[in-house]
């Protein structure tokens, strides 16, 4: 199988998590299309790591996976936070953060 | 030069140094070093100083008897220079001339002022005219400020003058002579506004060191073209140099010392600042504005004799400010009923006699030198007795308030008779022996500066005379009650005594044999007036305007006295009282388009220059708050930008590889 | 003696200073001033040392050099030495600091945004930038301190100052950063230029003097230096946060910011762009001659019209720095002498000035002079020292100023003629602006509200009492500092190329210049002959 299929793949997954990351309000949906644009880049990581032959992608891959994992701890817990205290999980209620 | 030519038409032009024969040069003799008593020379100027510094700085702890101690120090420089005139008498005229290398002073390459003082024929005139007068107003002094709280800050400030004014004198150099110069100048502001409570003390102080600033911008000037051109500004090196220097170098530098006396001399276009000095007490007004301090700027044109011996225009301009300062004092003077300004008005007339002496060159300036010394005490001996008189009356200054005071301060009114006399330049009085010679060298230049000085002294006689008749003759236009005026203690009627005296003997004592001429002619040069007249007549046609003028003046003014001055007079005497409107023009010239200036520059300083500044500030800060307004808090807008930011970068980049 | 780094202790020392005071807890107020106090006077002695030490007349161009590698790669050390030039103005830091924190002993009591000992901290730490940025022989050892100095002034001002401090520290940071950023340009190329023709670039000072840069670059380069010392001195146009700077900060921080931190500017004009860039200062010596009399006639008037205390002194010393440059780019040898003598008085008489208006505005409650009136009744002394330092600033002969005032005149006008004319009517406007001042403040009857304001106090009189007599002794013999400072001002001339101009009549036997203008045709000069 060629790169390219797996490259595709992961372009129309990124799309996706993109688009979701813009058009939904839900902060869990959200998050979950900003773990798949991750995963996307990880699958064209690994598959240009397999076309180069070396190690490289992959290990970055798991540098990705280890950094999501973080994310997702920090980000559930601030997105709990933020439910209790505004009774709800919109990502437009807390634009407190502006100017 | 065309500058040259307008001043030269204006008087009748100078004989040329090779068309008389009879010019006696200065001798060119290079000072020797002081040896002898003459090593005391220092001590001259230290004595005064450290009486100031030692009253500055014990302060209260001094008052019992600071005045004692600030009047011994005078004293003692008196003696010391008494002592060396003697030793100079012994002396042959090429030796008399002495320095003292106290230290360099200013040594920066070719800048060489070495703080050294120098004593000649010249000096010695000087250094006994403001030890004598001024030891002898520090003794009247002490009478006259007995009830001030503050008489030992007074004598501090008279013995900073003097110690300023015999460096003024002594010095070797331009540089160090301008120390003195401006020395003086501060002493003067700050006895001007000894009364320092008192809002007009306040002002006329500052006024008088202002103008005498532009002044010594003139002086400044000066001393950098002789350092230009000549590369040094020691008297010696300037009076050797300046012959090879440029005809135009030197007129500027004449031009340039001639600012600067005619600020210290209270001569014309700087001479508003007299009349207010007044406001001084009156021994001040005696020392510093009547016999020393502002005949300075006399000093500094005959020192400065072989820069204006080579400039013509330089001396005619002094000619003629002379001149028409002479007759400007001598018009104020006349309509004053303030008496301390009325003899202030006749001190620039005396004044201008002398620098129109000194501008006569050679033929001139021992006599300018002369009338200066005379001068020197019977004017004093004048302010002495106008202060008694002031002292007597309550502080009382309006003369039309006075009258018949010879009955109640017989010394006083004998003492300033004798002063009256002798400015009028009545024989045998001093004042005849100077201003006879100045008139006649005066005749010697042509006919217009000669009939100028002749008709100022028939003025001098009319304003002297009148101050004379409404002070001490005539009815009494005061009351027992109010003014009850007395003679003054014995500490001011000694000084006054001992003036009086000098007025009377001290002019023939000089001109005996000539001996003021052949003193002075080593350091100043002389040359023997070729006069338009006989002398004879110019003698007799003096006297006889002085007697008209002082009849005149003894017939108007020997009846009734208005005790307010009349309003209805002509246009001349209204110009008088308003000291022939200097100040108002200096006020429209300078003080108002300045003040003007300065609010104008202060708004533009904020507004155009600061609104620059804080415009690019400002510009700044409402970008960002524009471009803050992005910073919605939506995350999802955010998102957007994020994702368009990174769909044009790689569109770019796609674009590029093709 | 000689082997000590005593320059590099000079510096370490108020630091450590400032670290220790800052260690002390806040209720031993009194021992932190106590110890910056006992700091700063260390200081002082070690500065005697080297002064009398110092050997005006040696044959190297620095003197008690030190130096350490700093970062290798880019050619920077930390090298310290100084000449007459830097000398004197590390004698003037050394000499301000300790009379700066007697006489602000109070200032920082009683202030509810800072502590007492950040204040005497920050001061020390100032002092050892003063004498660093002075001391540097590194070009980019001068940048960092330059840089770095802004620090504590800036908390100086903004937190211990009064009204309007924030705007005045703000102001004065980014005009110093504008300024600072040109002069980091500059100071690239320079590094740049430097490598193409050395192989290796460097930083040091003397190897950069021997550069020979081609004048578009050099014009290029000066520029960048200039800017930043145009505003840190300040020149017209450049002036206007020191108004604003000196009317916020408290006395003590007006003193060094105007007495010793402007005149780095001045010092940056003399002893780096000079000689790194001789041609391009002899191309710009005009423009900057006009900038320097507009600067003398501006700020005097602009004086005139202050009703500020504060903001009138920081004009007066807009105007005297005019004189100052120039006195520099006059390039003559009594100009350059004269300006760095300049800048050592104006020190001793800006600072006495903003010292006693800070006692008087203390007294009164506020720096406005039309609240002031009569002070002289009820406090003669502090009137007199006030007077002394007024007559100090416009240059009363007698005082020292005079003496630096008439050289930077005589050397300009052996040059330009119609400037110095021009500059000298300044004198005038000098004296209105001292003696307006005075008269308003100190005159007349005691206005309401003044009678209170009481006599000058020991500690008071301490501090100022140095100041008076080094003024006036330095008035009557100025031979010390101008033995020291000639040969330095010699060098920066010979590097520029410039020789004094010959008096107008020295056709017939001169020497060249250096000697006093004795013609062989004179048997003796009045100097030489006293001699005798």
């Amino acid at each position: 199988m060629s790169t390219d299929h797996y490259i595709v793949l992961s372009a129309i997954l990124f799309s996706l998590g993109a688009l979701g990351v813009l058009i939904r309000r839900n902060a869990i949906v959200v998050f979950m299309c900003v773990e798949m644009m991750l995963n996307a880049s990880n699958l064209a990581f690994v598959a240009f790591s397999r076309q180069a032959g070396n190690l490289d992608g992959q290990t970055i891959a798991f540098f990705v996976m280890i950094v999501a994992a973080a994310e997702v701890v920090i980000g559930l817990a601030i997105i709990v936070t933020i439910y209790r205290t505004r009774r709800s999980a919109s990502i437009d209620e807390p634009n407190l953060m502006k100017y | 030069m065309t500058f040259s030519t307008v001043l030269t038409s204006l008087a009748t032009s100078i004989p040329l140094e090779e068309h008389s024969s009879d010019v006696i040069a200065p001798s060119v003799n290079t000072p020797a070093a002081a040896s002898g008593i003459f090593t005391l020379m220092f001590l001259l100027i230290a004595l005064p100083a450290l009486g100031a510094v030692l009253l500055l700085l014990l302060g209260r702890r001094s008052d019992k008897w600071g005045h004692l101690l600030g009047t011994l120090m005078p004293i003692g420089s008196f003696g010391l220079a008494v002592a060396m005139y003697f030793a100079m008498l012994h002396r042959p005229a090429a030796d008399r001339p002495v320095t003292q290398h106290l230290w360099n002073w200013i040594d920066v390459g070719s800048f060489q002022a070495p703080f050294a003082l120098q004593l000649d024929q010249l000096s010695i005139c000087f250094v006994l005219l403001i030890t004598g007068v001024g030891s002898l107003i520090h003794i009247y002094s002490i009478g006259y400020m007995k009830g001030d709280p503050h008489r030992r800050k007074f004598f501090a400030y008279l013995n900073l003058f003097v110690a300023a004014m015999l460096l003024l004198v002594l010095a070797d150099n331009y540089l160090l002579l301008y120390v003195g110069w401006e020395g003086v100048g501060l002493a003067s502001y700050l006895l001007i506004g000894f009364y320092i409570y008192k809002p007009s003390a306040a002002v006329a102080a500052k006024k008088a060191f202002v103008v005498n600033r532009v002044g010594d911008v003139g002086l400044s000037i000066a001393i950098m073209l002789m350092f230009v051109t000549l590369g040094t500004f020691t008297f010696e090196g300037v009076n050797e140099k300046i012959g090879s220097a440029s005809p135009t170098a030197t007129t500027w530098i004449g031009l340039a010392l001639l600012l600067a006396a005619c600020g210290k001399s209270a001569q014309f276009p700087l001479q508003s600042w007299l009349l207010d000095a007044m406001e001084g007490p009156t021994p001040v007004s005696a020392l510093i504005h009547a016999a020393t301090m502002v005949t300075a700027g006399v000093y500094l044109i005959v020192r400065s004799n072989a820069i204006f011996d080579l400039s013509n225009t330089a001396r005619t301009a002094v000619l003629i400010i002379g001149a028409i300062t002479l007759v400007m004092g001598a018009i104020i003077g006349c309509a004053k009923d303030d008496i301390k300004k009325a003899l202030a008005g006749s001190t620039m007339s005396q004044i201008g006699y002398m620098v129109l002496a000194a501008g006569l060159g050679p033929i001139g300036y021992v006599f300018a030198i002369f009338h200066l010394l005379m001068h020197g005490m019977f004017k004093a001996d004048l302010f002495l007795g106008a202060g008694s008189v002031m002292h007597g009356m309550h502080d009382e200054l309006d003369m039309r308030r006075f009258g018949a005071l010879r009955k109640v301060m017989v010394v006083t009114f004998v003492t300033f008779t004798f002063g009256w006399l002798a400015i009028m330049g009545v024989p045998p009085f001093d004042g005849f022996y100077s201003k006879d010679k100045i008139i006649e060298s005066a005749f010697g230049q042509g006919w217009v500066p000669g009939l100028v000085a002749l008709l100022g002294a028939g003025v001098t006689a009319f304003y002297m005379t009148r101050m004379w008749t409404m002070t001490f003759t005539g009815k009494a236009r005061w009351t027992e009650q109010n003014e009850h005026p007395h003679e003054a203690s014995k500490w001011m009627l000694f000084p006054m005594i001992v003036l009086a005296i000098l007025s009377l003997v001290g002019g023939f004592t000089l001109a005996w044999g000539n001996s003021i001429e052949n003193w002075l002619t080593p350091v100043t040069g002389f040359a023997h007036a070729e006069t338009v007249l006989p002398e004879k007549i110019i003698s007799y046609s003096t006297l006889a305007l002085v007697a008209l003028g002082a009849l005149i003046a003894y017939r108007q003014y020997r009846r009734d006295v208005p005790l307010t001055a009349p309003q209805h007079v002509s246009a001349l005497t209204v110009a008088a009282r308003n000291d022939l409107y200097g100040d108002a023009v200096n006020e429209a010239v300078f003080m108002r388009p300045g003040q003007w200036l300065t609010r104008s520059l202060v708004y533009f300083d904020n507004k155009g220059i600061d609104g620059v500044v804080n415009g690019v500030a400002a510009t700044f800060g409402g970008l960002s708050g524009r471009m803050r307004r992005l910073q919605s808090g939506f995350a999802r807008s955010y998102a957007l930008a994020m994702v368009v930011g990174a769909v044009l970068v790689g569109a770019s980049l796609v674009l590029v590889r093709m | 003696m000689n082997n000590m780094p005593i320059l590099t202790l000079m510096i370490v020392i108020p630091l450590l200073g400032a670290l220790a005071v800052m260690l002390i807890p806040e209720a031993q107020a009194k021992l932190a001033k106590w110890f910056a106090l006992g700091v700063s006077l260390l200081v002082f002695v070690m500065m005697v040392a080297i002064a009398t030490q110092f050997k005006a007349d040696s044959p190297d161009q620095f003197q008690f050099v030190d130096s350490f590698t700093w970062i290798k790669a880019f050619g920077v050390s930390f090298s310290l030495g100084v000449d007459g030039i830097a000398l004197v103005l590390i004698a003037l830091s050394v000499i301000l600091v300790p009379l700066v924190i007697i006489a602000g002993w109070n200032d920082a009591d009683d202030n509810p945004h800072a502590s007492v000992r950040g204040y005497f901290a920050l001061i020390l730490a100032l002092e050892a930038c003063m004498i660093g940025v002075f001391a540097a022989i590194d070009v980019f050892l001068f940048y960092f301190i330059f840089e770095a100095m802004l620090l504590p002034v800036y908390f100086l001002i903004g937190r211990y100052g009064g009204q309007n401090r924030q705007y005045a520290s703000m102001k004065f940071l980014i005009y110093s950063l504008v300024g600072g950023l040109f002069m980091l340009a500059s100071l690239i190329g320079l590094y740049v230029v430097a490598g193409k023709e050395l192989g290796a670039g460097t930083f040091d000072f003397q190897t950069l003097t021997q550069l020979h840069i081609d004048p578009g670059t050099q014009k290029l380069l000066f520029l960048g230096f200039f800017l930043a010392f145009a505003i840190k001195a300040p020149l017209v146009p450049f002036h206007t946060w020191l108004p604003d700077a000196a009317a916020a900060s408290t006395p003590a921080t007006a003193v060094l910011l105007v007495g010793v931190l402007d005149k780095v500017g001045t010092f940056g004009m003399l002893r780096l762009c000079l000689p790194l860039f001789p041609e391009a200062s002899r191309y710009f010596a005009p423009l900057v001659i006009v900038l320097s009399v507009v600067g003398i006639i501006y700020g005097a008037l602009l004086a005139i019209g202050q009703t500020d205390l504060k903001r009138l002194i920081a004009y007066t010393s807009i105007s005297h720095f005019g004189f100052i440059g120039l006195g520099i780019f006059a390039m003559t040898t009594q100009g350059q002498s004269g300006s760095t003598f300049y800048m050592f008085n104006h020190g001793l008489s800006t600072g006495a000035l903003f010292l006693l208006a800070g006692f008087l505005m203390t007294r009164r409650g506020s720096n406005l002079i039309p609240s002031f009136g009569g002070i002289n009744t009820v406090a003669p002394v502090l009137t007199g020292m006030f007077l002394i330092a007024g007559l100090s600033s416009m240059g009363l002969p007698g005082m020292s100023s005079f003496v630096s005032e008439f050289l930077v005149l005589a050397g300009a006008f052996a040059k330009y003629k119609v400037a110095a004319i021009i500059a000298t009517t300044g004198i005038i406007l000098a004296a209105i602006y001292i003696l307006l001042m005075f008269q308003r403040m100190m005159t007349g009857p005691i206005k309401a509200g003044c009678e209170k304001v009481g006599e000058i106090n020991k500690r008071e009189l301490v501090a100022i009492v140095p100041l008076v007599l080094l003024i006036i002794g330095l008035g009557f013999y100025p031979k010390p500092a101008l033995d020291v400072i000639n040969p330095a001002v010699d060098r920066v001339l010979t590097k520029v190329g410039q020789v004094d101009p010959q008096p107008a009549i020295a056709g017939v036997t001169q020497t060249p210049v250096e000697q006093p203008a004795v013609t062989s045709t004179a048997p003796a000069t009045s100097a030489s002959e006293g001699a005798l």
